[in-house]
């Protein structure tokens, strides 16, 4: 396969560099793709979206009728990362979750950093995920986000940003897993001479980090399930994989009850404790008693039993109040403030709406800029500004006008791309990475995580729900070798 | 079994009872309709009723007469095999358990959820009939696949009590499917008794045992064919793994591994009516049955079965006081397990429908 006519169309290449020559750690894999006979890249492709339908890896797609299964589109053109990079993104990070975990545990007890002026009070009050329920509750060792999954890009200028910090429910892992398996079973032959590291250990850390968080005082190993909303949740695929890989029941709210304050599941021989629950359900279903009393997929009482200190929820109710995209803009604060020292990874420049001089500015540049809803996920409520017609762009002035606080803006980036099959050629497409955090005992960061790519020509959307896919991600382990 | 091990919830022991069955029902229509497809060329001037018959064992005949009337060949193969808006197609049994399957993923084997994917991805794909030439190896692949998932599921998941409800579930319904072949075919073929000794007698038979892959194992017992030895094999054979009283036996072995109760004594309902039920095919003869008539006899057998698979529902899945039952009512008109519930309790009234007694 000939890679000669491979065009980094002026942006930021993660394999390239801007003169068109290979970067040195790419240089071994492009040999090995360059190798390839007609057809062969095409042929490993196909075979792992056989593969694919067959083990049943889908996602369920919302709005579509109740059940439907598509798999997530598989680009095998993996994305590298250099030890050097990653070193620095796994500190970055460890930085930014201890900060953010400190930030969410001021404000559910004393508020010092609004006290100290740091962040303003309404900015907390009106975020979509403050939850006023969650005052005042010590959850085990004073961690509120035990599983993050953070949007990394890198703009055109090189450098890799912070874009999002995803504290409540982040989904994704399972694809981090599954492609590296995916990689290994049809492709082999590119991993040769790289020293890739490894992913597998995920689960295991996933299952530590829980049991470490158990409540206090247990003198047995403690009962840790998943809560999943269930089967036809876009995420289900996930949920399973993950209580397999684990080894740990997968539950429903039905499976669930709590009496006396404790959490129990309803097995062949009865009622049975559980000490522990990764719950895959947003905080609003989580128990209807004390959130949104209409949901039917959550457990009543539940968090009656977790304020009580008698069971431990990953991620715990209420951090999501760090989600929202204005207190994000409030980061590089919260870690200056907490830690004491300058962000490692800084974040993309963000106009706050409600600002009036922001918000002017937004208004005026909307053709330049995206701009985002400050809940919303899933790459939807978003308008990208250059490639917005003018009708889109009044009603999002509109949307801003009305709810300024809803609304954040920020410079269009030009996401890094790297080489993707599309119709028997490779090209340059857009990516993000998700890696994800622990947090128990330790903060742990496995190394690699989801490379999210935009697989539409030009698109800077990674969403699985809008046309993106998503690539193998290698984190090297020691500095590359040139050409064998 | 071990008490360290955390009890099975119950919402996926009656997932994998009835991934179990489902898969189990899939490969006895797919035998039945090989069988048939063979009968017909040594038969070829058979009647039409030929066909009939396999519409009786699936209890559905009702339903059938309405929507198809006549039971060709055609009709007979599609609304068994590939109708989808029959509860007991081969297509509708192995969605039912893909979507079991797909609910208690973290508890089954990846490599038995594939090998389910697979099969029902396949059944998906056929749109039509097999051309004629490709029919038996349509039936046998399908057959072949629901024994490489049965192989699987030995072989790569642990013999712990979600495998021991999977025993039960596949083996109550091989129990029940066995007595119902034997129960339609018998009806059917002991009127024709000047017939006896003939070659067409024989092939009949002979199908019969082929209907439930006995016919080399009952050869090797019995030898020549005769009606009450067939009835002795099928029913009270302790060795032939389709005969009803080993698959009774070995189900009520299962139901001990998850009770943990000892011989001879029983906690739960449902051990009281199997162990009753081992018992008596234990120290039943063969005289005995066909004297007292073979229908009255099964149809009573399949009243118990049917009993047996209410009381383990009621033993180990339902465990849900009043007011969470009625939440789950609910919660089913928005999604999760709703379209589970509703296969699972149209069949469980469809295969009630023969004894129109035994409501649930």
């Amino acid at each position: 396969m000939t890679l000669t006519d491979y065009d980094t169309g002026g942006f930021h290449d993660e394999m390239f560099d801007a003169t068109g020559h290979p970067r040195p750690e790419a240089q071994l894999l492009l040999d090995t793709i360059g190798a390839l006979g007609d057809g062969q890249l095409e042929r490993c492709q196909q075979a792992a979206e056989r593969i694919l339908l067959q083990l049943g890896i889908t996602f369920n797609v919302y709005g579509d009728s109740a059940g439907v299964e598509r798999p997530f589109p598989f680009d095998l053109v993996p994305r590298i990362v250099t030890s050097a990079e990653w070193e620095w993104i796994e500190r970055g990070l460890r930085q930014r979750i201890h900060a953010l975990n400190a930030f969410i545990n001021d404000i559910y007890h004393e508020q010092k950093i609004i006290k100290d002026g740091i962040v303003p009070e309404e900015i907390v009050r009106s975020a979509a995920f403050y939850r006023p329920q969650c005052i005042g509750i010590n959850p085990p060792k004073g961690v509120w986000c035990h599983i993050t999954g953070s949007d990394l890009v890198r703009h055109g200028d090189g450098q890799i940003y912070i874009l999002e910090d995803n504290l409540r429910v982040p989904s994704g892992v399972s694809y981090m897993l599954e492609n590296r398996d995916l990689m290994k079973r049809t492709f082999p032959q590119v991993f040769e001479g790289l020293s890739v590291r490894p992913v597998f250990e995920y689960p295991s850390l996933l299952l530590r980090t829980l049991e470490e968080i158990a409540p206090a005082g247990l003198t047995t190993k403690p009962v840790v399930v998943l809560l999943t909303p269930g089967m036809y949740n876009s995420a289900y695929f996930e949920h399973s994989y993950l209580a397999q890989k684990m080894g740990i029941p997968l539950v429903e709210g039905r499976d669930l009850v709590v009496e006396d304050n404790t959490v129990w599941m309803r097995t062949t021989k009865g009622l049975r404790r559980v000490h522990v629950i990764y719950r895959r359900i947003d905080d609003d279903f989580l128990d209807p008693e004390a959130f949104r009393p209409d949901s039917m997929l959550g457990v009543p009482g539940l968090v009656s039993a977790y304020r009580a200190g008698r069971v431990s929820l990953a991620n715990a109710p209420g951090n999501g109040v760090a989600d929202d995209k204005v207190m994000y803009s409030y980061v590089p604060d919260m870690i200056r403030y907490y830690e004491g020292e300058d962000p490692i990874i800084p974040n993309v420049p963000t106009f706050l709406c409600w600002r009036d001089t922001d918000r002017q500015h937004v208004l005026q540049n909307l053709e330049t800029l995206v701009v985002k809803s400050a809940n919303e996920a899933g790459g939807y409520g978003m308008l990208v500004g250059p490639q917005s017609t003018a009708a889109e762009r009044a009603a999002f002035a509109e949307k801003i006008i009305a709810e300024p606080r809803n609304y954040i803006a920020q410079p269009t980036l030009a996401l890094s791309r790297v080489p993707t099959l599309i119709d028997h050629q490779l090209e340059g497409r857009h990516v993000d990475l998700r890696p994800y955090i622990l947090y128990g005992d330790d903060i742990r960061v496995v190394p690699g995580g989801l490379t999210r790519v935009a697989l539409r020509k030009g698109s800077l959307v990674v969403n699985s729900s809008q046309g993106g896919g998503s690539k193998d991600t290698w984190v090297l382990s020691a500095p590359t070798r040139g050409k064998a | 079994m071990k008490t360290d091990s955390l009890p099975l919830l119950s919402r996926v022991a009656d997932s994998v009872y009835w991934i179990a069955r489902y898969i189990e029902r899939a490969e006895n229509i797919a035998r039945y309709i090989g069988v048939n497809l063979n009968l017909q060329i040594d038969l070829p001037l058979a009647p039409l009723h030929q066909w009939q018959p396999l519409i009786d064992t699936s209890g559905d005949a009702d339903a059938f007469k309405e929507r198809f009337g006549v039971a060709t060949q055609t009709r007979v193969i599609e609304y068994l095999a590939y109708d989808i808006e029959n509860p007991n197609s081969i297509s509708s049994c192995l969605r039912a358990a893909r979507e079991n399957a797909r609910s208690v993923r973290e508890t089954i084997s990846s490599e038995m959820w594939a090998q389910i994917n697979g099969m029902y991805l396949q059944i998906q794909a056929q749109r039509s009939l097999p051309e004629p030439e490709r029919m038996l190896d349509a039936f046998r692949e399908i057959r072949l696949g629901c024994h490489l998932f049965e192989g699987l599921t030995g072989a790569t998941m642990s013999h712990n009590e979600a495998w021991h409800f999977m025993k039960l579930g596949r083996m109550l319904e091989r129990a029940d499917k066995t007595s119902r072949i034997l129960d339609v075919k018998y009806f059917m073929l002991l009127p024709s008794a000047s017939d006896v000794g003939t070659p067409y007698d024989d092939i009949h038979w002979s199908a019969v045992l082929r209907s439930v892959s006995g016919f080399e194992m009952y050869r090797k017992k019995y030898g020549r064919i005769s009606p009450s030895d067939v009835v002795d094999f099928l029913v009270m054979d302790d060795e032939f793994p389709r005969a009803v009283r080993f698959c009774i036996a070995s189900a009520y072995d299962s139901l001990q591994a998850i009770t943990g109760t000892p011989v001879g004594a029983f906690r739960y309902r449902s051990e009281q009516l199997m162990g009753q039920l081992r018992a008596e095919l234990d120290f039943t003869s063969v005289d005995t049955v066909i004297r007292g008539g073979l229908h009255e006899y099964l149809d009573r057998l399949q009243l118990k079965m049917n009993e047996i698979d209410g009381s383990l529902r009621d033993d180990f899945a339902v465990r849900l006081p009043q007011a969470q039952a009625q939440g789950q009512t609910q919660s089913q008109s928005q999604g999760p397990s709703q379209s589970q519930s509703q296969s699972q309790s149209q069949t469980t009234a469809v295969s009630q429908s023969a004894n129109a007694n035994q409501t649930a």
